[in-house]
């Protein structure tokens, strides 16, 4: 009796599982779909926490502080105590708060900022969907989340939140315009040269890349680059994060919008940020940098460099493997490290293993887009918290200035400066 | 600078007229808040984000030091100037232990003079890395907190060496010091001189031409000398607005005028500036402790004081050069071992009241930049 009913579902799910090339949404496969935005969804939560991690540590270490060092081995745990302690923590809403509002608010922010992931491309087919208007889901989504905002800082019916959420506003869109004119200039590289197709779709995007053989970063030197720089700024500017924290400018404004929230509710504002960090750092990468392609994809072309290259994943894992293993050796011999000093080896082994399940060639040829991408957004949030370590913050009418007097105009010229070099070389210099 | 000491031309008493007849908003800044420096309370009334003005409330941290003056003899009093301005206690000392000396009418030994000068100096470095510190981190820079604090800790621990204690020291007694400097004290001053001089420029490096930096400190809070004089602001601030005036050098005590030192002053008057001359400031208390280690005379370290001071009858006002500005004490002597009356003039507190007149029509996170650049400490405000 159970056999046949088995033997159905595997038939089931195999018939969904060649999705030929496409991304399960645009293949409309929707067992796929879902098991995408699961793991999307589970990624992004693990990258959060370890974005925490990580920018305590890194962070300190900038400030010759050991940062997070009790709970797990060189405070691995944390991020968990920490989330624990949010979870447990009473749920304060104020008495004169609008309560319907109040509730909505952190909400709104999340799910603008876990949206933007159905188009982020992980790679060719490695992602949940693919919209032919890509970007402009993108940049219309997480422009939402300004919404969330002001509804916070409205509802907490307090100074602090609402000048913090004043703030936020006006400086998202205000960057956000300057950040559409830099994602216009990109998009507009997509159709030149004859073997670009013009598209907005996140997946076309890096294909156009690939197709005209450089990344966007260096098309049309320096108009490429200024327009990366641009969005560079813009993007730092539209996560509210330092040196633009005005919004929760915590000297200034206590904690800003989210002065009022505790709890699980601060969690969610919390989760938002990180993820939006990570969501505008996709486009980023996405636009200029190449998305998922690995260095040099025609330039290192053949067998050769490609075994080469999916070496990559294995070889990160197995590095963050040693480094578990030499700190496994330094710890003090002291009885009381003993759980520390087996944990830290045991998440040695774990990377170790992964490293080696890496270098397994059919898994190693599937995930090396994924690891190319991901590599590329760390490195946008080692820039994020290297910011944090280093600037202090603008000032309101700074910043409006630099949004609208330099960051605009300079956008503004960059775009009519792609669009006339693109004709020109597509009118005159390839007839 | 002739008629400087009327304060018409300043007319704190007239508020700004909000723009457009727009709503005042008013904010109640503190006392709890982090970046007020302690308790200091700030009432800003705002048009948007441009202040129109301000008022502190003060007092959150009053514990009665003149009060409790009247009621301890001359040294017992002694350590409870420590926790007036905790972060400077031992200029606070020395201030005191001279206007005694003064109304006793003796002078501490050649030696003590020394080492006073050594450890007020390296306090006058401890306070000014707080100031940076916390400046820093008002203004959203937060990594130079911890640069400072690591360094300030090398101060601490030579007084902790030296008496025991590393923040309310305690460390001069009236007619000269209590303790003789610990074995290799010399050493470990000159080891700190050699460590701290490349550490300035540390901070210099994140800070000083870091453009962000600029442009929130420039132009911010100015305040000209004439109006500086007339609220009776003193210290860096008031350097910063191009007095050249250091008590150290113009009324020398201690033995100030044995050392070789400049004024660092500045121009504008703006918060730069006022970083600026603090941070040149640490350079010269470098040199002057160089000077001072180098110079150390043997001989005794206590001057010739009875077991139980009793001052004749009489008053006296002294005053000395703390890291925040002009640190006066007025002493009234009844003959009794008592003093009569014991009045502060706190430098934080003076300097408080330019707070107002510096935020004008600025902006809100310049309030968080001048609270900063002033420098209070709130225990010397309240006391």
């Amino acid at each position: 009796m159970g056999g046949p009913v088995i033997a159905q579902v595997i038939q089931y799910i195999q018939s969904y599982l060649d999705t030929r090339g496409l991304t399960p949404g645009a293949a409309g496969n929707m067992f796929w779909v879902l098991v995408y935005i699961m793991l999307v969804f589970a990624g992004l939560s693990v990258a959060v926490i370890a974005m925490n991690w990580l920018e305590r540590k890194i962070l300190a270490h900038m400030q010759v502080r050991l940062g997070p060092m009790r709970v797990g081995p060189h405070g691995l745990l944390q991020p968990i105590a920490d989330a624990i302690k949010l979870l447990l923590k009473e749920d304060i809403m104020p008495a004169e708060a609008d309560g319907l509002l109040f509730w909505i608010a952190p909400f709104v922010v999340v799910l603008a900022a876990f949206t933007v992931f159905v188009v982020v491309p992980f790679g060719p087919t490695h992602a949940i969907t693919d919209m032919n208007i890509g970007i402009l889901f993108m940049l219309g989504v997480s422009s939402l989340s300004v919404l969330g905002i002001v509804m916070a800082g409205w509802a907490s019916n307090s100074h602090y939140p609402l000048i913090g959420a004043l703030r936020s506003s006006a400086q998202m869109v205000s960057y956000e315009v300057a950040m559409g004119l830099a994602v216009v200039s990109a998009i507009l590289m997509t159709s030149l040269n004859a073997e670009g197709t013009g598209t907005l779709s996140m997946i076309g995007i890096v294909q156009a890349q690939l197709a005209q053989g450089e990344w966007f970063i260096f098309k049309f030197f320096p108009l490429g680059l200024i327009a990366f720089f641009i969005f560079a700024v813009a993007m730092v500017a539209e996560t509210n994060r330092a040196p633009f924290d005005l919004a929760e400018a915590e000297s200034e404004l206590t904690a800003g919008f989210h002065t009022e929230y505790s709890g699980f509710r601060w969690s969610l504002f919390f989760l938002a940020e990180y993820s939006a960090m990570i969501a505008v750092s996709s486009i980023a990468v996405t636009l200029w940098l190449g998305g998922w392609l690995r260095p040099f994809p025609n330039f290192l072309s053949g067998t050769t460099w490609d075994l080469v290259f999916s070496l990559f994943p294995g070889v990160t894992f197995l590095f963050l493997a040693a480094i578990c293993f030499y700190n496994t050796v330094r710890m003090p011999k002291h009885p009381l490290f003993r759980i520390q000093t087996i944990g830290l080896a045991g998440f040695g082994v774990v990377l170790g293993l992964i490293g080696l399940v890496l270098f397994v060639p059919a898994v190693s040829t599937r995930v090396q887009d994924i690891f190319w991408f991901t590599a590329k957004v760390a490195g946008f949030m080692y820039l994020y918290i290297w910011y944090r370590g280093t600037f202090p913050r603008y000032r309101f009418d700074q910043l409006m200035q630099m949004g609208w007097k330099v960051l605009l105009p300079l956008g503004l010229g960059v775009l009519i400066l792609t669009a006339s070099v693109a004709l020109l070389q597509d009118k005159i210099w390839h007839p | 600078m002739t008629d400087s000491n009327t304060l018409s031309h300043l007319d704190l008493e007239t508020p700004e007229k909000p723009f457009l007849d727009a709503n005042e908003l008013v904010i109640n800044m503190g006392p709890q808040h982090p970046a007020t420096h302690g308790v200091l309370r700030v009432i800003l009334r705002l048009d948007g984000e441009k202040v129109l003005g301000l008022e502190c409330v003060i007092g959150y941290l009053h514990r009665g030091v003149e009060k409790i003056g009247e009621h301890r003899t001359y040294t017992m009093f002694n350590p409870y100037v420590d926790r007036m301005d905790y972060v400077a206690a031992v200029s606070n000392g020395l201030g005191y232990c001279e206007t005694v000396e003064k109304l006793l009418n003796v002078e501490a030994p050649p030696r003590a003079q020394h080492v006073r000068v050594i450890l007020t100096e390296l306090n006058r470095i401890a306070s000014h890395q707080l100031w940076l510190g916390t400046h820093a981190l008002d203004i959203g820079a937060i990594t130079p907190l911890f640069y400072t604090f690591r360094d300030r800790e090398e101060i601490l621990k030579i007084y902790e060496k030296y008496c025991g204690a590393r923040l309310t020291t305690h460390a001069f007694r009236i007619g000269g010091l209590q303790y003789e400097t610990y074995t290799g004290f010399e050493k470990e001053v000159q080891n700190f001189l050699t460590f701290f001089r490349p550490k300035i420029d540390e901070y210099e490096e994140l800070l000083t031409t870091n453009r962000i930096w600029v442009e929130r400190t420039r132009n911010v809070g100015t305040i000209s000398a004439q109006d500086c004089i007339a609220l009776g602001v003193t210290g860096p601030v008031l350097r910063a607005s191009g007095v050249k005036w250091d008590l150290r050098k113009a009324q020398p005590y201690a033995n100030y005028k044995n050392f070789d030192f400049e004024i660092p002053t500045g121009q504008n008057g703006d918060t730069y500036d006022r970083y600026l001359v603090r941070m040149a400031e640490m350079r010269q208390s470098v040199r002057i402790i160089e000077q001072a280690v180098e110079a150390l005379p043997e001989g005794p370290i206590m001057a010739k004081v009875p077991k139980v001071i009793k001052p004749p009858v009489g008053e006296v006002y002294h005053s000395i050069e703390a890291p925040k500005g002009e640190l006066g004490y007025f002493i009234v002597s009844d003959g009794s071992t008592q003093p009569y009356r014991v009045r502060v003039r706190p430098p934080s507190f003076v300097n408080l009241q330019a707070l107002d007149l510096m935020c004008r029509g600025q902006l809100v996170a310049d309030v968080i930049a001048v609270i900063g650049t002033l420098d209070i400490v709130l225990g010397e405000v309240d006391r």
